[in-house]
């Protein structure tokens, strides 16, 4: 799968801190697959007790049809490890979510899911939180985000990850081609390794 | 050569390979596995047709969908169940030690890597967790990673990563009486909050947290990431080593003197330079408690609770509102005196045997209010044992406590064990999020001594007038 460039309305959650917890609910983490986990997004927050929707919430309103990016407060995705947290997300149509900044887990876990976390700058984000549903565009190989106003803003992404993203290249298999090396490293090793063989 | 931190130290002894334009390829010296983060990434190596490459630097256990009732009875979730199976599948298909529901060394994560002596100083450690950062009050490298990294250790036993800033938290001066390792942490985040440490690895460092036990520096690591740091650690010393000697993995003999030579090597030098820095008072604190939402949203015990109208930052104010809604406090009110329901001793955080001894002695010739439902979990069946060795399953029992089977029980309430929508918890886990502990679940975060002494008066209490 290869990312380079998303057009969409934007879905405007205006909360900082939003916690894995909320993105997806610990009782959706029983699953031994990915399947099926969109259904757990912002469970507590998108339905009441009885399953039915709450309706002033973002992703419930008619306007969400389609929508493809959400813009949210700072530090999104703070909390738990989970990667259910961008399956959900990304089962759920997201394709990228723009703050003023990620916590450090959830931002390396979106990145290896196709979801694209984007960082802004204060005055672009406050553009954002205004625009509720306005279009904007993500070009990713540029690096850049048009704004409702026409405005173009640079965000930064790791070059790597990016590389990853927009060719379409598998991580692990980078990985795997560096087993010389990794036998290298553990043959010349006499740091604490073999710890469970004692 | 330029000076440099323990985690520069301990990032320059791992690294397998460098290339221009990617990050640094770092080995891992130990992996530790959990039922929850795994079973995609296991699922993942048999579609790729891949091994787990060091079995033997992996062990596996069995805590966050682990029921905290008799190992005699059978696990009655049916999807908990068939999680715990699979875990057990997939760790005799590849090979990978495994501590499940029969193991006498059975517990959490967190708790049982370090009580096996498989946590070492110097060591990059790795979890499906993001409580990983436990493992770092050994002068360990431990931090918390996805599932597809999961399956990234499992594959090569490496990680690509690229390096965090350092922060420098300097606490001096001695703790008051009835003020402990967790009230430490607490106003830490509540100084920074929970974004304050994000890219950042904290080290701890100063005249209070060398004077604390493995134990309480366990527990001050463990919240790192309620910090937004990654990581987090202290620098190994002789308490250190003292905790680790004799334990079941830890190096005997000649390995054990040569283990302890290269551990001291990897303390800071006095002269390295932080990106960032606190410094922490420690003779000034107070029992902390949260009120909010998030692990930020914390005050000391005598305070009260953030006026919204004092906060100029609209989302912030729109935050501690929603927040105080959702707790369904009033701004300006002390937190002390607030009637709770529940009482949660356990979690990564706070379940081994000194924190039960603490709410135990708080507790001893007491009873729980009859309001109050109180859960002791221990964070493991070896923290369990210990305990019942020493009577204190008795006290907590006498008291009308619930003293259970290891496991990390209502920290995430995973497992069943849960409040109800709309009850308030003192618990002495790491999260406070909403409905962490159950739909509709209200949390109070809390030292062991303030969750014991307020599971005996019914109300947030200051522990320091039980004491």
């Amino acid at each position: 799968m290869k990312l380079d460039k998303i057009e969409s309305k934007i879905a405007v959650l205006p909360i900082d801190n939003v916690d894995t917890d909320q993105i997806i609910p610990a009782r959706y983490l029983k699953s031994i697959s990915k399947e099926g986990l969109g259904e757990g997004l912002f469970r507590d927050w998108r339905f009441n007790e009885d399953g039915t929707p709450k309706p002033d919430f973002v992703l419930n309103k008619p306007e969400a049809k389609g929508v493809q990016i959400l813009v949210a407060g700072d530090n999104f995705g703070c909390g738990s490890s989970r990667e259910h947290a961008p399956w959900a997300l990304v089962q759920s149509g997201i394709r990228a979510v723009i703050s003023t900044s990620f916590a450090d887990i959830f931002k390396g876990n979106a990145l290896k899911n196709q979801l694209l976390p984007v960082v802004v700058p204060a005055d672009a984000h406050k553009e954002l939180l205004n625009s509720p549903w306005a279009a904007v565009k993500i070009d990713l190989p540029a690096q850049t985000l048009t704004l409702p106003s026409g405005r173009v803003v640079n965000f930064p992404i790791d070059s790597f990850a990016k590389q990853c993203l927009v060719e379409g290249i598998d991580e692990l298999g980078y990985m795997l081609q560096q087993e010389p090396a990794i036998a290298a490293f553990e043959a010349k090793r006499t740091g604490p390794v073999n710890t469970l063989q004692s | 050569m330029k000076p440099r931190t323990i985690v520069e130290k301990i990032w320059d002894t791992h690294v397998v390979a460098e290339k221009p334009g990617a990050p640094t390829l770092l080995y891992i010296d130990l992996h530790l596995v959990h039922e929850v983060t795994s079973p995609q990434a296991f699922s993942m190596l048999r579609e790729r047709g891949l091994k787990v490459r060091r079995p033997d630097l992996t062990i596996a256990t069995m805590d966050h969908s682990t029921p905290t009732t008799s190992r005699e009875l059978p696990v009655l979730d049916p999807v908990g169940k068939a999680q715990l199976e699979q875990m057990s599948n997939n760790c005799k298909e590849f090979g990978i030690p495994l501590y499940d529901l029969k193991s006498s060394k059975q517990g959490i994560v967190h708790v049982m890597g370090p009580e096996q002596g498989l946590t070492q100083p110097g060591m990059t450690i790795v979890c499906g967790d993001s409580h990983t950062a436990t493992h770092g009050a050994f002068g360990a490298l431990a931090f918390g990673i996805g599932t597809s990294q999961v399956g990234h250790v499992f594959a090569t036993q490496c990680l690509l990563q690229t390096p965090s800033k350092s922060y420098a938290i300097r606490v001096d001066g001695a703790l008051k009486p009835g003020v402990t390792a967790k009230d430490i942490i607490l106003a830490v985040i509540a100084k920074i909050g929970i974004g304050g440490g994000t890219g950042c690895v904290f080290e701890y460092l100063g005249s209070t947290i060398r004077s604390l036990s493995m134990e309480e520096r366990m527990t001050i690591c463990n919240m790192s990431i309620e910090g937004g740091a990654r990581a987090g650690l202290v620098a190994p010393d002789d308490t250190t080593y003292q905790y680790i000697h004799g334990r079941e993995f830890a190096p005997k003999g000649a390995d054990w003197d040569a283990a302890v030579a290269r551990w001291r090597q990897l303390p800071s030098d006095h002269d390295a330079e932080y990106a960032h820095a606190l410094t922490l008072d420690a003779s000034e604190l107070e029992p902390m408690v949260t009120f909010g939402t998030n692990p930020g949203m914390g005050i000391p015990i005598s305070a009260s609770i953030p006026d919204p109208a004092s906060v100029s930052d609209p989302i912030e104010k729109s935050d501690l509102v929603k927040a105080l809604k959702y707790m369904d406090l009033q701004p300006g009110k002390p937190l002390k005196g607030h009637p709770i329901n529940v009482v949660f001793v356990g979690s990564c955080t706070n379940s081994r045997i000194s924190d039960l001894r603490a709410a135990a002695s708080v507790i001893k010739g007491r009873k729980v209010n009859p309001k109050v439902r109180m859960l002791v979990v221990p964070g493991s069946m070896q923290v369990k044992k210990q305990a019942e060795a020493e009577g204190l399953d008795k006290i907590f029992r006498e008291a009308g406590a619930d003293f259970r089977e290891a496991g990390c029980s209502m920290c995430l309430a995973m497992n069943g064990d849960q409040l109800e929508p709309g009850e308030y918890s003192v618990s002495t886990s790491n999260r406070n999020f909403e409905g962490r502990q159950g739909k509709g679940g209200r949390t109070f975060l809390a030292s062991p001594l303030t969750a014991a002494a307020s599971a005996i008066t019914g109300v947030v209490t200051d522990v320091r007038t039980l004491l």
